[in-house]
């Protein structure tokens, strides 16, 4: 098990101009694979990843990591719902988390190449990446978190608005990723997704984890009516 | 003929025939302001980008300051820089009165604030864009700093050229820092006041044209060395 885990969250709140964006929230995050957050919009989905990962400061309550703060920030990367290119190729976007965590051009450049073929940008390597199509960039913002080789990576719906191919592609990377010992916490709305990657669920409902337990059980038959009645469908809030 | 067709057929006369003396005064021009410039980028740019990424008291009142100096009066400038480097001013040793030095300092102090404000403008933008990926990978803010400088480039690029086009067109603070002598401190604009003065007009007009020119054509110069973007391809 990654020395990231297991993550306790104990109590953890945010809160903005005196709005509660997620929490109090209890939470251990162990093992192995990847867990799918579920809910309705507005539910808290996005805030808890980016609280999870430092994006958001806690308000209240605590995040303990086993390894310490500043090693947890080394070993975790995150995927937006919307790819934030930066303004350079695709290669140099590839290139650039390794310079940060040290390495030399020469040193980067090797990896950098081996993603860009492996997500299939080799032929667009050295265009900028802000003309890629929506799916391109989204592959490239994946292998752009995964590159530098995270313990724990968080992606905020990574599929919302991509074809067909470029989920098939996305999901690909992501389960060979976590094969690999990532450990992936992932938000979707697309619940054929969550069945088809999951292997634990956290469903969550006005900014509160209602259930996280494991995938097949949670399918089988949820424990919260809330849950329920979203499984079902049902417009909930 | 009217004076401005006379102006034109000086001007392409003083061109044509390489005058030293407005070669001579035009690369003064340009060896002023591109120094200022080059100075005045230097100090300007981190600033920008340091404005935009970090929070700190008086954050919002220094941005403010900075864009009311925008409109800092050469006059004003070059009057506060005579004092500063005059004999019996606090840099009066310097010996930079009357130099094409105190000219590059008064230039300086006129450019900053416009480079700064124009690129803060920028950064602040691509700040806003960059803000949870740069955080999410744990950069430093000297990291932070580096990559909105090289990735706001072009945006920068177009902060410099207005600070370019500020330097090489003043006459107030060189003027009374420089004092227009002769094969010393003598620049373009400098050599157009006097030759209005002295009503000759054609001259004034035909020097005119030549600082229009050298204005055009170093920005098209600068953006075609640095242009960064080709056929798509970077």
């Amino acid at each position: 098990m990654s020395i990231l885990l297991p993550l306790e969250v104990r109590g953890a709140m945010v809160r903005r101009r005196g709005k509660v964006l997620i929490g109090p929230v209890d939470l251990t995050l162990a093992g192995a694979g990847l867990s799918i957050i579920i809910g309705p919009n507005g539910a808290g989905k996005t805030s808890l990843l980016k609280m999870l990962h430092g994006i958001q400061r806690l308000s209240r309550g605590e995040i303990a990591w086993p390894c310490g703060l500043e090693e947890a920030r080394r070993r975790q990367a995150f995927v937006f719902q919307t790819p934030v290119m930066l303004r350079r190729t695709v290669l140099e976007n590839l290139i650039y988390p390794l310079r940060i965590a040290g390495m030399t051009r020469a040193e980067a450049r090797p990896p950098a190449h081996d993603w860009c073929a492996r997500i299939g940008l080799e032929a667009a390597a050295a265009r900028p990446a802000t003309m890629l199509s929506g799916g391109e960039r989204q592959k490239l913002a994946l292998a752009r978190a995964l590159i530098a080789g995270p313990d724990l990576l968080f992606l905020d719906e990574p599929c919302a608005s991509l074809d067909g191919q470029a989920t098939r592609e996305i999901e690909s990377i992501l389960l060979t990723a976590a094969a690999k010992g990532t450990r992936i916490v992932m938000s979707t709305h697309d619940m054929g997704q969550a069945r088809r990657l999951a292997d634990e669920v956290l469903f969550i409902l006005n900014g509160q984890v209602h259930e996280h337990v494991g995938a097949e059980g949670f399918f089988a038959g949820p424990v919260t009516a809330e849950a329920r009645a979203f499984l079902k469908g049902d417009i909930i809030d | 003929m009217s004076e401005i067709g006379e102006g034109f057929l000086h001007a392409f006369r003083l061109i044509i025939g390489l005058d030293p003396e407005l070669v001579e005064i035009a690369l003064r021009s340009l060896f002023v302001t591109l120094t200022a410039l080059l100075i005045a980028s230097v100090i300007a740019l981190p600033m920008a980008a340091l404005l935009a990424v970090r929070r700190f008291p008086f954050r919002r009142v220094t941005i403010a300051t900075l864009n009311a100096l925008m409109g800092l009066p050469p006059v004003v400038v070059g009057l506060l820089v005579y004092i500063l480097l005059s004999r019996g001013g606090p840099l009066g040793v310097l010996g930079l009165l009357f130099t094409p030095a105190g000219m590059i300092l008064a230039q300086v102090i006129i450019i900053v604030p416009l480079v700064a404000s124009i690129a803060h403008q920028s950064l602040r933008d691509l700040w806003a864009e960059y803000h949870d990926l740069l955080i999410s990978m744990n950069t430093t803010q000297g990291q932070r700093i580096a990559t909105l400088l090289w990735d706001g480039r072009q945006a920068l690029l177009t902060a410099s050229l207005a600070g370019f086009g500020r330097g090489i067109g003043e006459v107030g603070a060189i003027m009374i820092v420089g004092g227009n002598i002769d094969h010393v401190t003598r620049v373009l604009t400098t050599a157009i006041a006097l030759e209005t003065g002295k009503g000759n007009l054609a001259l004034a007009l035909g020097l005119g044209f030549v600082l229009i020119a050298l204005a055009i054509s170093v920005n098209l110069a600068i953006h075609w060395l640095s242009r960064t973007e080709r056929g798509g391809r970077w």
